[in-house]
């Protein structure tokens, strides 16, 4: 069974439909890319996964004992973060909350788990540094352990790399690349479309035309042509 | 200088007011950090102006024990306020701005019509600056005061994880299953309780200060959540115990000279944040 099912899933802002009969599975282990232009509903579909808004219609389901909680978030970062007093340890414990419920403390199984992403992530060395003073790329590594530590099988990345200069975004790729290996499944908002096909087994394109298939077949079909060369493609688009 | 300070001290009354002082100060600047890093540092003002506003409801109708209207008012409006939807009409600031000078105006205009006192100005400078209520209390004022600062420390630590993962990430927060709401609402209605405590000591238009200054001095010297926290309550009592004797042994009023001490130790460790490690953040 799929890890995660949408069947005939519409999305959209007060019955203001977005993106109708969106139709997708995600097995474990899969590398899905989620591109489209701005405005598409890329990130009204990633809220959905993450349960944080109900779909206009259709069904979002759960397989293989995945719960909705157990999905490891990367949000973009907010202007609250930027001048955060709080340490690299400090951000990645809190990751934990989800498995504390209503314990009011971490105990110590949580602190190891997150000292163990904090190792995974290559940060060790940055644990007791303030996290504002890092660098972009090395407060992405401290979110996504953050996000490790609320998840074993699913992480969802909301652009991991926007305002990464190259040599850092190649690393920020090397170390998805690396999770998916583990056997990590991820799901990644991107814009970068040259990675998406690059790394990513599935792509789903979400716009006018909506298209769900492996890498191969995507690079075959009228969504990626005309995503490419958007404005060669507009005398086929009547078709669509 | 100490026999002065022992003669005080024999006065029930001072005793009082340094308790209550000292717990204000404490529980005002536990919530700050998180008010000044989500954004919300003039809430604590808004809510304050709210606050005077039912005071002057409550004293037009004759109460006795005031807080049974100022309390819940107060909280009602800090929940409102603190709604962060995205689809609110009128954004945070604006919101407060104007919950907080229309309380103002219509708690003076009920003063004004309504008037039982014949020293009305000397009332609304009493309520707005805090000049002498805090040495007026009542043993049973001092109790509910004591009883009430307790709750908010103890559900402070016992929501401490909880309180730091929503103000910095509430969508991650939400994603992992935490009710963000939940803690917005439980953060919302312990700052009502604070500033109504705070309004004894400091009166309505200074309780911003008691909530922010303490913080925002601890953020320029600690880089951790945790030292922030606990360096801007033990800060806030020191400017606090400190600023009440000042104005004991030099006759100036409690609430100004309490705050003035408070911004002078954000100017000692602005400065000292610039000489040590802290950040230029």
């Amino acid at each position: 069974m799929a890890l995660i099912t949408a069947s005939d899933v519409s999305l959209g802002y007060d019955n203001h439909a977005i993106v109708k009969e969106l139709n997708f599975e995600v097995n474990s282990g899969n590398y899905l890319c989620i591109v489209g232009e701005n405005g598409s509903g890329k990130s009204t579909l990633m809220k959905t996964l993450l349960g944080l808004r109900s779909p206009l219609s259709g069904q979002i389901h759960f397989g293989d004992g995945l719960k909705a909680n157990e999905i490891g978030y990367l949000p973009q970062q907010t202007v609250i973060q930027k001048d955060f007093p709080a340490t690299v340890r400090e951000i990645v414990l809190s990751g934990c909350q989800g498995r504390c419920g209503l314990r009011p403390f971490y105990n110590r199984q949580e602190k190891e788990l997150a000292d163990k992403n904090i190792e995974r992530m290559g940060i060790t060395g940055l644990k007791n540094r303030p996290y504002r003073e890092l660098s972009g790329g090395q407060q992405q590594r401290v979110l996504l352990a953050r996000a490790l530590c609320a998840t074993q099988k699913v992480l969802l990345l909301d652009e991991p790399v926007a305002g990464l200069d190259p040599n850092v975004t190649a690393g920020m790729y090397a170390l998805i690349e690396k999770l998916n290996m583990e056997g990590i499944t991820i799901i990644m908002i991107s814009h970068d479309i040259s990675a998406a096909i690059r790394y990513a087994s599935h792509i789903l394109h979400i716009g006018d035309r909506l298209f769900f298939g492996s890498k191969e077949e995507y690079l075959g079909s009228d969504a990626a042509k005309a995503f490419f060369v958007p404005y060669e493609g507009e005398g086929e688009m009547n078709y669509a | 200088m100490l026999d002065k300070i022992l003669m005080y001290m024999q006065y029930p009354f001072v005793r009082y007011a340094l308790i209550v002082g000292v717990l204000i100060a404490l529980c005002s600047s536990l919530l700050g950090v998180t008010l000044v890093l989500k954004r919300f540092s003039f809430i604590g003002d808004g809510l304050s102006h709210v606050a005077f506003g039912a005071m002057a409801i409550a004293a037009v109708l004759n109460l006795t024990n005031k807080m049974i209207i100022i309390l819940p008012v107060t909280i009602i409006c800090a929940v409102l306020l603190l709604r962060t939807g995205q689809n609110t009409r009128i954004k945070g600031d604006a919101a407060i701005a104007m919950i907080s000078v229309g309380a103002l105006a219509f708690g003076y205009l009920l003063m004004n019509i309504f008037s039982t006192s014949s020293n009305l100005t000397g009332d609304v400078c009493s309520t707005l600056f805090g000049s002498t209520s805090i040495l007026t209390l009542t043993g049973g004022e001092v109790w509910l005061c004591v009883v009430l600062s307790v709750a908010v420390v103890v559900v402070f630590i016992l929501f401490y994880n909880k309180i730091f993962a929503v103000t910095f990430d509430e969508d991650f927060s939400r994603a992992v299953g935490t009710k963000a709401e939940a803690y917005n609402l439980l953060i919302a209605v312990v700052i009502a309780v604070i500033i109504v405590l705070a309004m004894n000591l400091v009166g309505s238009l200074l309780i911003s200060a008691l909530v922010i200054f303490p913080a925002l001095s601890a953020m320029r010297l600690f880089c951790s959540f945790r030292m922030v926290t606990f360096f801007s309550a033990i800060l806030s009592v020191i400017c606090a115990f400190s600023g009440m004797m000042i104005s004991i042994l030099a006759g100036t009023p409690v609430g100004s000279t309490i705050v003035a001490v408070d911004v002078l130790a954000f100017a000692v460790c602005y400065v000292a944040g610039l000489f040590f490690g802290g950040s230029p953040a």
